[in-house]
């Protein structure tokens, strides 16, 4: 008899992306917009209770790091931690919740959308909660008088980039978890202690230095963070032997490279979950 | 009615999850302007046929095309002319009624203007115009399967797929749905649908396909298969050991099946029923209507409603 070869819609073909990721970034962009006030507040509240709290409270401590005040020293850091939560979750819980509980992914494949614009959808649309959150953070760091150059609003595509690399870092998760209190896990063991080392609220510089090395290597908020410090205060500091010049150049490059690996088995991990 | 042209062609299609065969070698043609049913228990392999149709699963053996198209190759085409109403309610709680439509129409590229006017059709029709703006969560059960239905027309598909249209809706709202569908019939839109439920199929489809276990076993005209595999009648008895003895020995050319605490005997001709409720006087027997859950248990001698 004839042998049917099916070219199967496996896992292995790289992601067929289209113009149609659009529309799912677009639900989730209408649905996010339905309640815009409510979703904008905690990106508002939260920088300005932390400022208050750190700057001026712990800040009455710690007068000066690397040159400038203390609550000058965390401001960049909140908008990093803005970019970290915004993409992450974003892509873990209410993606989890999406595709879960509402099954909304299934309705979407069942159109000419793909599965792969349904994730890349949802990726953008991380990236693009990041850059909307770390806009607010930054209007708040702002008001308190904490820019001190015009290469602040480089930190918008830097909160989209390093956004995405959050989400896709999320997706995967997502495509991981059998069920949603599996999150605890990468929110506890991963983000929580890069919100606490990565150069945030207290310097790099004073941890250990195998510490140091693992934050600069294999820490993606920690190249966010020296970003965004360049950004908003103007300069950073050495750090584990690397001059800022190189610290930067990493972090471009390192974001880059991660953002791309993790969006393509995020895609990979995905399909290998809906496709059955 | 329906032309000969076949819309979607199945030859030896084949589902495996693992070791597990879903669907097993089946083969089947649907034509256009027909309406089919896929008739059998959970588990039978229905939704799995279906959404290999909507290439929403890979065809593991075997070839499946829809108007000519193979599914593993012309996903975004098939899925352009085909509407997809799940078994499962999957609308977006979001959104709104009328913004579930047009949000689904943007996944199709349908323009806005044309989805408000297609949207507002679709709610009249299914009458939902009252409930347009309300949450989905505020909606019936019955309201629910009938916007996914509508949902599922927003692209004025050439073929609907309804997986299980009516499970889980009262009788009422089973009867709306099915005015639904006949009016939809009409329209000469491809209707495949399954179902567990006999009188569904017997009251909407032209021909019927009854799988079991990943095959199917029979297919034709409800009525048909009926006449042909029970007959017009059966005679339900009350199990007891003594009469079902006699009722072999009075029908030696019946088919008597133990069903439960009931004996169900088919016999294809008529009258032989009236003379045994007349030797047996005492017993409570009756005769009813055959239908195709009779077909059912005759051919594979299980229950369907399991």
């Amino acid at each position: 008899m004839t042998e049917n070869v099916n070219p199967s819609p496996s896992v292995s073909r790289l992601p067929k992306l289209t113009y149609r990721v659009w529309a799912v970034w677009r639900r989730n962009f209408d649905v996010f917009m339905k309640k815009w006030h409510v979703n904008f507040l905690p990106s508002l509240i939260e920088p300005i209770l932390y400022l208050l709290a750190f700057g001026f409270g712990l800040g009455t401590f710690v007068t000066q790091i690397e040159g400038v005040s203390y609550i000058q020293w965390i401001a960049p850091g909140l908008v990093a931690i803005t970019v970290m939560y915004g993409g992450f979750f974003e892509c873990t819980y209410a993606s989890f919740v999406r595709m879960y509980y509402q099954r909304t992914f299934d309705a979407i494949i069942a159109t000419p959308i793909n599965v792969e614009e349904v994730i890349a959808g949802e990726l953008l649309w991380g990236a693009t909660r990041a850059t909307f959150n770390s806009a607010i953070v930054l209007a708040v760091v702002a008001v308190f008088g904490l820019i001190s150059t015009p290469w602040f609003l480089l930190m918008l595509p830097v909160a989209f980039f390093g956004g995405l690399m959050f989400a896709a870092l999320g997706m995967c998760f997502t495509a991981l978890a059998p069920n949603i209190d599996f999150f605890n896990y990468p929110t506890f063991l991963l983000i929580t202690p890069m919100f606490l080392i990565s150069n945030t609220f207290i310097p790099l510089a004073s941890f250990p230095s195998p510490l140091q090395t693992i934050a600069v290597a294999a820490l993606p908020l920690t190249h966010v963070t020296d970003l965004s410090r360049v950004l908003i205060v103007g300069k950073i500091e050495t750090l584990g032997g690397l001059s800022p010049e190189w610290l930067l150049f990493l972090a471009v490059f390192w974001i880059a490279i991660v953002t791309v690996l993790l969006f393509a088995l995020s895609i990979y991990l995905m399909k290998r979950k809906l496709i059955k | 009615m329906f032309s000969s042209e076949s819309l979607i062609k199945a030859h030896d299609l084949t589902k495996k999850f693992g070791s597990f065969t879903a669907v097993d070698h089946i083969n089947f043609e649907v034509h256009k302007g027909e309406c089919v049913g896929f008739l059998g228990p959970n588990g039978a392999g229905k939704t799995t046929t279906v959404r290999m149709i909507y290439c929403f699963s890979p065809v593991t053996e075997g070839e499946l095309t829809v108007a000519g198209m193979n599914v593993s190759t012309h996903s975004r085409e098939i899925k352009r002319m085909v509407g997809v109403a799940p078994q499962e309610d999957n609308l977006d709680p979001d959104f709104t009624v009328i913004k579930n439509l047009q949000v689904y129409a943007r996944y199709f590229d349908i323009p806005k203007a044309e989805a408000a006017k297609q949207a507002m059709e679709l709610l009249k029709f299914f009458q939902l115009e009252e409930k347009q703006t309300k949450a989905i969560d505020e909606l019936s059960t019955g309201m629910k399967r009938r916007l996914i239905i509508a949902r599922a027309l927003i692209n004025q598909p050439q073929i609907l797929l309804l997986d299980e249209p009516t499970t889980g809706l009262d009788p009422q709202g089973r009867h709306i749905v099915w005015d639904e569908i006949r009016s939809l019939l009409k329209q000469e839109v491809t209707i495949i649908l399954t179902t567990h439920y006999m009188d569904e199929a017997a009251a909407l489809c032209d021909r019927v396909f009854i799988v079991d276990n990943g095959k199917v076993i029979e297919t034709g005209v409800p009525q048909k298969l009926i006449k042909e595999h029970v007959g017009e009648d059966v005679l339900e008895v009350p199990f007891n050991e003594v009469i079902l003895n006699a009722l072999k020995k009075e029908l030696p050319e019946a088919d008597i099946e133990i069903f439960g605490d009931q004996i169900r005997v088919f016999v294809n001709r008529h009258g032989v029923f009236e003379r045994i409720i007349k030797k047996f006087p005492g017993v409570n027997m009756t005769i009813r209507n055959a239908n195709l859950e009779d077909v059912f248990l005759k051919l594979t001698g299980r229950k369907l409603r399991e």
